[in-house]
């Protein structure tokens, strides 16, 4: 993990810019929570009844689901009685903290082994229209530029043109994409690229898949073959099984990671799309139900827009 | 969708059975947990509470009529507003206007957009005998025109070709010139996928809109959305003057509150829902049939439509009066179904909409198109004395109907039993009718205390 930061960090030394793009990213658009939270908790104003009944209702339309808005409620009532907060402009940082209590244990970076002997292989999934394939394009990059040698393989066989986009991204960030035609067998796609890889000496094999909704058992049992063809070449493959998540889903994500993960075991979120308004309060919900890591977060459609998820930031982004 | 909903509202419901009057106590315990399934089902909180209020309003001081418990009342109104609220009829297209009538779409990236223009295309070709031509605007995303023009070329619908070198304008442009010149009916402009807060893209898409004046301007959204539905609905809604929604995915789990919450905001009617990822898996909106699927009262209007569209409406009138006047359903008629359901994309998308079935997942568990293929084969395998009598298919019989169908036996005994349950189901629909079959299943099913 060590090395990964340094790694990064060198990077962002290079590009003082990079910082500045996230932030102002993020910050383009201001959180309803944030823009609710300055309402509610005004200096001056007192904490009772009526001011946890506010919180509350901002906390669900942030999308943090009916439970994680309970705990971080109960968690807020114990920290100010302690602290023996009276007035509400007081409740920002036991508030801050009782959201990181809920999701900083999730924040937990992919590390990728410096050379490995087979290549790390990360399958990525979710459901349609999330963005699966711009992060791989993303990651690509990403992973290039702190010096792992990338694959991709175009295991979107389904959509029209999925395969072209992908292989669009793969001459932007300077990556080998494997691919074969419209139709094909996503199974075999995958095995192709990771054997080429291997031959290779590649480090990371980057394997799109179809979007899919997770409740079409025909669709999932296909994505468990995927999983089932990459571990025959290699039975620690694959390495990450990446789950794609919009920062605008609604509860219905609990479902898709519920689905996901039974097929083919998710071992790490990435939420994309938060250069919107959404603000991806899911994230709270997940971590009630799950401890799955957050790996990273997208915030934009360049190349550099995808972020390693710090919880933190994350939670001074939402809250304003 | 909204299977949930139903069920949550169903248990709390069920504790005002016995009182005679709706009050403002006996109602509230109900109300706040119709208050929290709705923001469970990503409903946004504004909508929720004004939807509450409506309800309570309606809902204090009436009295329960004799053929109501005090649920059921409550579920009505619950029912009506719901109605109300998305709208009280399906507003079709207009497509009145003198040809090219010009459709723009409109949304977030990833809501599915050209994916809804090929379903549209493929729709108003099948269903309105239009002439279509579809055209990419999107220059940003890579290789989205490609894309579209794949999908055009699978429906069989004109493409007009453009590249990312030229300005969105000019291309919506040359695709209408290029319509009016072939006399062509219907032109649908794609455009790229835009956050409503990007003021750059949201301009573009204002002159787009401007320029090209469409007739409908469509606002495509997720149906897995959550409570920011409001924001972007009201920027797109604030932006272009929209005259319709498309609301996609509706083949997951996603409870759809996101299609309450836009519709409020709005004010515009969702005129499609995008049900599957094929291009024909497009269906007009019914505010009331949604309505009643959400409180479980099945959606068998448009089942009935569908079943007319899809099969031959003889054999279905046939079956209808041979069911009347009290002779069996057989194997033949089970095949003729299964064919027809085949045509209609499966059984799951018809399960749903038959009342009481929302949620049996083992029969939908064996309902992949395949499968379905497979029922055929084995029917057909069978001597027409077996179609019509199946109780004198033994173990022998059974063996040679799976090697002539390449199945095993457990499949022929799995055909026979699920006929055996249709049979029974067929039965009643023909004594009762439809309402009385819903009750009796209803009855028997768990979760569903009404």
């Amino acid at each position: 993990m060590a090395l990964l930061r340094k790694k990064s960090q060198t990077i962002d030394n290079k590009k003082p810019g990079l910082f500045t793009r996230l932030r102002e990213r993020l910050s383009k658009s201001r959180s309803a929570l944030a823009d609710g939270l300055s309402g509610v908790f005004q200096a001056g104003r007192k904490i009772d009844a009526t001011l946890v009944e506010e919180l509350e209702e901002l906390l669900l339309m942030a999308d943090a689901g009916i439970e994680a808005t309970e705990r971080i409620l109960a968690d807020l009532r114990k920290q100010s009685d302690i602290k023996g907060a009276t007035d509400a402009s007081g409740l920002y940082d036991p508030l801050k903290q009782a959201m990181l209590d809920i999701i900083a244990p999730r924040a937990q970076p992919l590390q990728i082994p410096e050379h490995p002997a087979r290549p790390f292989v990360i399958l990525t999934v979710g459901v349609n229209g999330v963005g699966k394939t711009t992060t791989i394009g993303k990651l690509a990059h990403q992973l290039t530029q702190q010096g792992h040698s990338v694959m991709i393989a175009a295991g979107d066989t389904f959509r029209a043109a999925a395969i072209e986009q992908l292989q669009h991204w793969g001459e932007r960030v300077g990556v080998r994409v494997v691919a074969q035609q419209h139709g094909a067998d996503a199974a075999a796609v995958a095995h192709d690229a990771i054997q080429a890889a291997s031959a290779q000496n590649c480090d990371v094999v980057i394997v799109d898949s179809a979007g899919r909704q997770h409740t079409h058992h025909d669709l999932m049992e296909e994505l468990k073959k995927i999983k089932r063809v990459i571990g025959k070449l290699d039975e620690t493959a694959p390495h990450e099984v990446l789950m794609v998540l919009d920062a605008g889903t609604g509860q219905n994500a609990l479902s898709q990671l519920r689905h996901f993960n039974e097929a083919v075991g998710v071992t790490g979120l990435t939420l994309t799309k938060l250069d919107g308004t959404a603000k991806g309060g899911i994230l709270f919900a997940i971590a009630m139900t799950t401890e799955i890591p957050i790996r990273f977060i997208g915030v934009g459609e360049g190349v550099e827009d995808l972020r390693r998820f710090d919880a933190a930031e994350f939670v001074d982004a939402i809250v304003g | 969708m909204f299977e949930q909903l139903r069920d949550r509202l169903g248990d709390t419901l069920t504790r005002l059975r016995g009182r005679g009057r709706l009050t403002e106590e006996n109602i509230a315990e109900g109300l706040r947990e119709v208050r929290m399934a709705l923001l469970e089902a990503d409903v946004a909180l504004p909508v929720a509470k004004s939807f509450i209020e409506h309800v309570r309003e309606r809902a204090v001081g009436q009295e329960v009529l004799h053929s109501l418990n005090p649920a059921q009342a409550v579920i009505k109104i619950v029912n009506d507003e719901l109605i109300a609220l998305m709208g009280e009829h399906n507003d079709a297209l207009n497509l009145a206007a003198r040809p090219p009538v010009v459709i723009l779409m409109a949304g977030l990236q990833g809501s599915g957009k050209t994916t809804s223009v090929a379903k549209l295309a493929r729709f108003l070709r099948e269903r309105e005998k239009k002439q279509v031509l579809v055209v990419s605007a999107d220059i940003y995303r890579p290789a989205a025109i490609e894309q579209l023009a794949r999908l055009a070329h699978d429906i069989g619908v004109d493409f007009f070709p453009s590249t990312v070198e030229q300005k969105p304008l000019e291309i919506a442009q040359a695709a209408i010139d290029e319509a009016r010149r072939r006399a062509l009916d219907v032109v649908i402009i794609d455009t790229a996928g835009r956050l409503h807060i990007d003021d750059e893209m949201m301009a573009e898409i204002k002159a787009l809109h401007g320029a090209v004046d469409p007739v409908e301007t469509l606002f495509v959204v997720d149906s897995m959305t959550g409570q920011d539905a409001v924001n972007t609905a009201q920027a797109f809604n604030a932006a272009l003057p929209i005259t319709g929604v498309i609301l996609t995915k509706t083949d997951g789990d996603a409870r759809g509150g996101a299609a309450l919450s836009v519709r409020h905001v709005t004010g515009k009617p969702i005129k499609f829902l995008g049900i599957g990822e094929k291009t024909d898996a497009l269906e007009p909106f019914f505010p009331d049939r949604v309505a009643s699927r959400i409180l479980g009262m099945g959606d068998v209007v448009s089942l009935v439509e569908e079943v007319e569209r899809a099969s031959d409406k003889e054999k279905t009138e046939r079956l209808a009066a041979k069911l009347k006047k009290g002779k069996g359903f057989d194997l033949e008629d089970f095949r003729d179904q299964l064919a027809q359901i085949e045509r209609m994309g499966g059984l799951s998308g018809l399960m749903d909409k038959l009342p009481g079935m929302g949620g049996m997942p083992a029969m939908q568990d064996q309902t992949a198109a395949r499968e379905t293929g497979k029922l055929i084969a084995i029917i057909n395998s069978m001597t027409p004395r077996e179609r019509r009598y199946p109780d004198m298919i033994r173990a022998s019989r059974k063996r040679r109907i799976a090697a002539g169908s390449g199945t095993r036996v457990q499949d022929v005994n799995r055909l026979l039993k699920q006929f055996a349950q249709m049979q029974k189901m067929m039965k009643r629909m023909g004594k009762g009718g439809m309402a009385k079959m819903a009750r009796s299943l209803q009855g028997k099913l768990p979760g569903m205390p009404f």
